[in-house]
């Protein structure tokens, strides 16, 4: 199959076009978490996707509609594993942790109860882009210009408080607002990467294009865009690679990310050999 | 009082571990200089973050500018230099430039955008402090000294009215603190911005401080240098060989 024709089915260019729109909301959004040393917010709110697409198929909910079961508790847990570790007395990672570990709990049970949507369910572990229908795409779109216009209105503020709250705070800026949009965001866009990459593989997407970014870039608005370069680039070339070679999609497009980031390492090695960070 | 800066009232602190700050009542004046000294944990830095709403006061009231702290929004009067070491990522990618932006983010209206004023203000910033051939370098990339100045450059950019230090010199070697400190008085003199400066350096703050604020969980003195040279309490506390080091202008 050469690739002109790969490109001519439909479900390709679904695959494409919605892989593409998350891969850059979770680019973006990646850049902001690992500057903040939230990096493992992604894995944790994917866990709770798990119990939330588990309450969905319980509600004999599927596709597009389970991610109006989701997206609100995702959105609820995201804002739970914040206040925790602001007033709980709870670090972040912890908090990510508890609330995880809430997720994927509740999951299991759901799952073991029902057993008959145990496949379905399984599916969202691993991801399948290829399976992504028409009105998947449009909610992806949809949410994908939401949350890129608040990335947008918010960037500086984003920006300040990544820096460091302190000085936001002193410079004004609500950063617990600011944080709350964060996190929100984030969790959306875990919400529509479940699909993509499944649950297992999220962060994944959060992390590693940033991580690539940050070798090279020499600026904040040049290292958003080599992330959201990086991640569009390794879920075409993913998906590509995975129908030419038959490969899973999701764990092609990771393994292209990964080889992404290794190139920007040897790349910064070669431009800056006497740098150590 | 229309002079009036800052102003505390029995305002006390308290971390998990007990009470760190313990009625502390004073006023600062516009065109003040005031450096504020004492022990390691006497409560220096809490002081200074509590008149910014950086930690919780547990008891009495502190107000920046006439107006109570909780109902404080002109924080474009204000800019603030915290120990840079310790705030600063050296995998941050943001240039200097983009750094210096942050500190001019105070007088934004949502959506906070920078213009090309803004652009400009930010490089006659960087060319008074001597470091607008940093402009594009990465954070990470600068030295101590090149890091405090950039630092200082956010602080100011955004022609504040209060400007307050944190130990902004505690990581710097002996030459770069004496030219920081001397920047620091010339932004005072010439702007005639009001100037809180934490450290441990008491010797050197004396040359440039017009106030003198001694803490070691209470408020053991406060007034003028000269006042402070002639403490018999600062004599006892100090022995009056060191108070005369310390007030000893070079």
């Amino acid at each position: 199959m050469n690739l002109l024709e790969i490109l001519s089915y439909g479900f390709i260019q679904r695959a494409l076009l919605a892989g593409t729109l998350i891969a850059l909301l979770c680019s973006v959004l990646g850049v902001f978490l690992v500057l903040r040393r939230l990096s493992l917010i992604g894995d944790g709110l994917a866990h709770v996707t798990f119990g939330s697409t588990a309450i969905a198929l319980a509600l004999h909910l599927y596709s597009a509609m389970s991610l109006l079961v989701s997206a609100p508790i995702v959105m609820l847990a995201s804002l739970g594993i914040l206040k925790l570790s602001e007033k709980g007395r709870l670090s972040g990672d912890a908090a990510i942790g508890l609330v995880s570990a809430l997720g994927i709990s509740v999951g299991i049970i759901l799952a073991s109860v029902g057993g008959g949507y145990n496949v379905d369910l399984l599916s969202y572990l691993f991801g399948n882009i290829l399976s992504i229908r028409s009105e998947e795409v449009v909610v992806a779109g949809l949410l994908c210009l939401g949350v890129m216009l608040l990335l947008t209105l918010y960037y500086h503020e984003l920006f300040a408080i990544s820096f460091s709250e302190e000085l936001a705070k002193v410079s004004g800026i609500r950063t617990s607002y600011i944080n709350s949009i964060l996190v929100l965001l984030t969790a959306l866009s875990v919400v529509l990467a479940m699909k993509l990459v499944g649950i297992m593989l999220i962060s994944s997407m959060l992390i590693i294009p940033a991580a690539g970014a940050l070798q090279l870039a020499r600026g904040f608005k040049v290292c958003i865009a080599l992330a959201a370069l990086q991640g569009c680039s390794s879920v075409i070339i993913g998906i590509i690679i995975s129908i030419m070679s038959n490969l899973p999609a999701s764990a092609t497009i990771v393994m292209v990310n990964l080889l992404f980031f290794a190139a920007a390492c040897v790349t910064r090695r070669i431009i800056y050999p006497n740098k150590s960070n | 009082m229309p002079g009036e800066i800052v102003s505390t009232e029995l305002l006390s602190c308290n971390y998990r571990e007990g009470r760190v700050l313990e009625d502390i009542s004073f006023q600062v004046e516009r065109g003040d200089y005031v450096g504020i000294v004492g022990p390691n944990g006497s409560g220096k830095s809490t002081l200074v973050k509590a008149l910014l709403g950086l930690v919780t006061i547990s008891k009495g009231s502190a107000s920046l500018f006439g107006a109570p702290l909780s109902n404080f929004k002109d924080w474009h009067k204000v800019g603030y230099l915290p120990q840079s070491l310790h705030l600063v990522n050296p995998v941050f990618p943001a240039t200097v430039h983009e750094t210096v932006g942050l500190g001019l983010l105070c007088l934004k209206r949502f959506p906070k955008r920078l213009n090309r004023a803004d652009k400009d203000k930010i490089d006659i910033t960087l060319d008074e402090l001597g470091i607008l051939d940093l402009k594009l370098k990465l954070i990470g990339e600068l030295s101590g000294g090149q890091l405090q100045r950039v630092l200082l450059a956010r602080a100011i950019v955004n022609d504040p009215e209060l400007l307050v230090l944190d130990e902004p010199t505690a990581a710097l070697d002996p030459e770069t603190r004496v030219r920081f400190y001397a920047m620091i008085a010339d932004i005072n003199r010439s702007r005639g911005v009001t100037v809180m400066l934490v450290t441990h350096d008491s010797g050197t703050i004396g040359e440039h401080a017009s106030k003198m604020l001694y803490l070691d969980k209470k408020l053991l003195f406060y007034g003028s240098f000269d006042e402070f040279c002639h403490s018999p309490e600062m004599s006892s506390m100090f022995g009056e060989h060191s108070q005369h080091l310390m007030c000893h202008r070079h």
